[in-house]
């Protein structure tokens, strides 16, 4: 038994132990407790480093097919919990653990003194998410997309102020009934089908009778319905605005993983039902005209907000809807397609809230001359007047230039321009979409995804455009702002780790390719889960092609 | 008893999505209480109902219909704590608006008269 054994119940309880350790700290002793949370995001980050080698079958001596499956109490599924990680769920929490390293060092120059327990309900927050990514059972995934919210209701409201409380009584609000939801559909499922394990739904459902494939049916368009709020389908993501352009910029940059979470679990519950016929809405039709919606009205928001971290929370809509419509779509190379660019959107958009915060700093409260329009839609500024952003540290000398670059970096990025990794990401998207066949046969519903898309990009380079040009070039009064290095360093990284996506994209476009190929074949996931006896069969992994 | 059951359940998501829709943070967190009520109910009765049935199998050979399903019955007490959780946490954000803004309108600010 090597400790190794033990890697993929380690980013849910790092974190865990983690959070819950600090709780012991007065919050007085701040350099115990950055310590102890510095120490445990790098460690999460390399456990899901080690993950993502895993997966792509690098320790064949302890997992073989790179699926990862750890039995919790040592009890076998179906009729334990267990954990798995394979590619998908490996670069889904490498992509937390990236997030979540950047946002609290971001976090660490003032934000984490804004009130208490800002450092546990970080940790909490990342357990939940990673736990989300883990579980291979729908319970679980319910009691951990449950710890991921109940931590981001604290870290929504951290630093209080009218427009917080005001968008976290709305968000909290929708989650709780989500969660509702959430609740029916599984029961529903449980009901119909016996099983709550992922990987032995798939199995019995083929097998249900008329009746309970209804029940199940039933159950699983409400289980979706749950996972559309999470990911912020229209319409049911008005809350997103208000929760993500109100929160403090750390958290808002760590929420932008939290819509990727529903877009997970419809992937994954997608991947796992497709053997007998995915129902609504994780079949093709209903994802595509959702998406296609989501885009629209998130782009429409695009050019009709003032505020930058607004704009990066439309941002986060525009990605979550463009998600949805490809995936939707489907088509061969599509699920990687659609992977990278959420790598990339992800990574864009956590970098676009924290720069968005510095360089609201460059404002003078009031000092706006579109204020008179934000004042007739009755808006008024969100930050409150005597925010105590007094950052004693260095002042970098050339910090208007960093913000301007990091700004068109990320202007870049979310509309999908080259050269950066995001123009990259739509590219595979849009060819995917067109795939091999001769250009008479495209279906109509790929030229309006690729108007969609096409034409959001524009509308988010005039918006960027107007807001690039207003916050450097018209204000005769602009503010030179101190940056402290700890705050300039985590945009710097995540936008150097989308050139470093852009310059490596073939090994990483290959990755995502092998992390589709193992959705299309989900037997291989159903088998390493159920554990058919094939950890010893040379003939395990017959899905996915030799590398 | 099914019948009974049901209509339960409905009476208490009626009223539920009814009190949630009310502009009024306490009429939404009762709203809340009695929908989480509801779903509790509604995972129980997901387990099929039955009466004077132990959850606990001891024989080796076992005969289902004879035994309870003890699976809904550990769900719904995960569900009952989580909701139990996430209401005394939205209580507190209730209050804390309603000490910034002065009303306990869920928007923060009165309708106008009209």
């Amino acid at each position: 038994m090597s400790w190794l054994q033990h890697l993929p119940v380690l980013p849910v309880v790092i974190p865990l132990v983690a959070g819950a350790v600090m709780l012991l700290f007065a919050e007085s002793r701040r350099t115990t407790r950055t310590f102890i949370a510095l120490s445990a995001t790098l460690a999460n980050l390399t456990v899901a480093a080690l993950l993502v080698y895993m997966a792509n079958r690098g320790m064949p001596e302890i997992w073989p097919g790179g699926i990862a499956v750890y039995l919790l109490g040592g009890w076998e599924a179906p009729f334990g919990i267990v954990l798995v990680a394979d590619r998908l769920s490996a670069v889904m929490l490498m992509l937390t653990a990236v997030l979540a390293l950047a946002s609290l060092v971001y976090a660490l120059a003032r934000w984490k003194r804004m009130g208490p327990h800002f450092q546990s309900l970080f940790q909490f927050l990342i357990m939940g998410v990673n736990g989300a990514f883990l579980t291979g059972d729908l319970f679980n995934l319910f009691v951990f997309v449950e710890v991921l919210l109940a931590a981001s209701y604290g870290l929504l409201l951290h630093g209080l102020g009218a427009a917080r409380v005001k968008a976290g009584l709305h968000y909290i609000a929708i989650n709780l009934a989500a969660s509702l939801v959430f609740l029916i559909g599984v029961s529903l499922i449980y009901g119909a089908s016996g099983t709550l394990n992922m990987a032995d739904l798939a199995v019995r459902v083929p097998g249900l009778d008329d009746g309970d494939r209804i029940l199940f049916e039933a159950g699983a368009a409400i289980l979706g319905v749950a996972f559309l709020v999470k990911a912020g389908a229209w319409p049911l993501n008005f809350w997103l605005p208000a929760a993500y352009g109100a929160a403090a910029a750390p958290v808002a940059a760590a929420f932008s993983i939290l819509t990727k979470v529903g877009i997970y679990a419809l992937l994954r519950l997608g991947s796992l039902l497709s053997v007998s016929g995915a129902p609504a809405p994780f079949n093709d039709g209903w994802l595509f005209g959702i998406g296609m919606v989501t885009l629209a009205l998130g782009t429409a928001g695009m050019l009709s907000v003032q505020q930058p971290q607004r704009l990066a929370a439309y941002c986060v809509i525009v990605s979550a809807g463009t998600l949805l419509a490809a995936l939707g779509l489907g088509g061969e190379g599509m699920k990687g397609a659609a992977m990278f660019y959420l790598v990339s959107s992800v990574l864009a958009t956590g970098a676009f809230f924290m720069l968005s915060e510095m360089i609201e700093r460059t404002q003078r409260f009031g000092d706006n001359a579109i204020d008179v329009s934000l004042e007739s839609f009755g808006l008024d500024d969100p930050l409150d007047p005597a925010r105590p952003d007094e950052v004693v540290g260095i002042v970098l000398p050339a910090a208007m230039a960093f913000l301007g670059l990091s700004f068109v970096s990320c202007a870049l990025l979310v509309t999908g321009l080259p050269p950066l990794s995001g123009f990259v990401g739509k590219f595979m998207i849009l060819s995917a979409a067109l795939g091999t066949a001769p250009l008479e046969t495209v279906s109509a519903s790929t030229w309006a995804l690729w108007a969609a898309i096409l034409g959001s990009g524009l509308a988010g380079i005039i918006a960027l455009c107007r807001m690039g040009m207003r916050l450097f070039w018209s204000s005769d009064e602009i503010v030179t702002p101190r940056l402290h290095l700890t705050e300039a360093a985590p945009v710097a990284m995540l936008l150097l780790l989308s050139m470093g996506l852009t310059a490596g994209a073939g090994p990483a476009a290959n990755y995502l390719a092998l992390t589709e190929i193992s959705l299309s074949s989900p037997q291989v996931y159903i088998d390493a889960v159920l554990g058919n006896g094939l950890l010893s069969s040379p003939s395990f992994g017959t899905g996915e092609p030799e590398r | 008893m099914e019948i009974v059951y049901a209509l339960a359940i409905g009476v208490l998501t009626g009223s539920g999505v009814w009190l949630l829709l009310r502009p009024r943070t306490f009429q939404v967190i009762i709203g809340f209480s009695l929908l989480s009520y509801a779903v509790n109910l509604f995972i129980f009765g997901m387990g099929r109902l039955a009466v004077h049935l132990p959850p606990i199998i001891a024989t080796l050979d076992p005969d289902p219909s004879l035994f309870d399903d003890p699976v809904p019955q550990a769900l719904v007490l995960t569900a009952i704590v989580i909701s139990f959780a996430t209401t005394a946490l939205f209580l507190v954000v209730l209050l804390a608006s309603r000490g910034l803004t002065g009303t306990d309108h869920v928007d923060g600010e009165e309708e106008p008269e009209p």
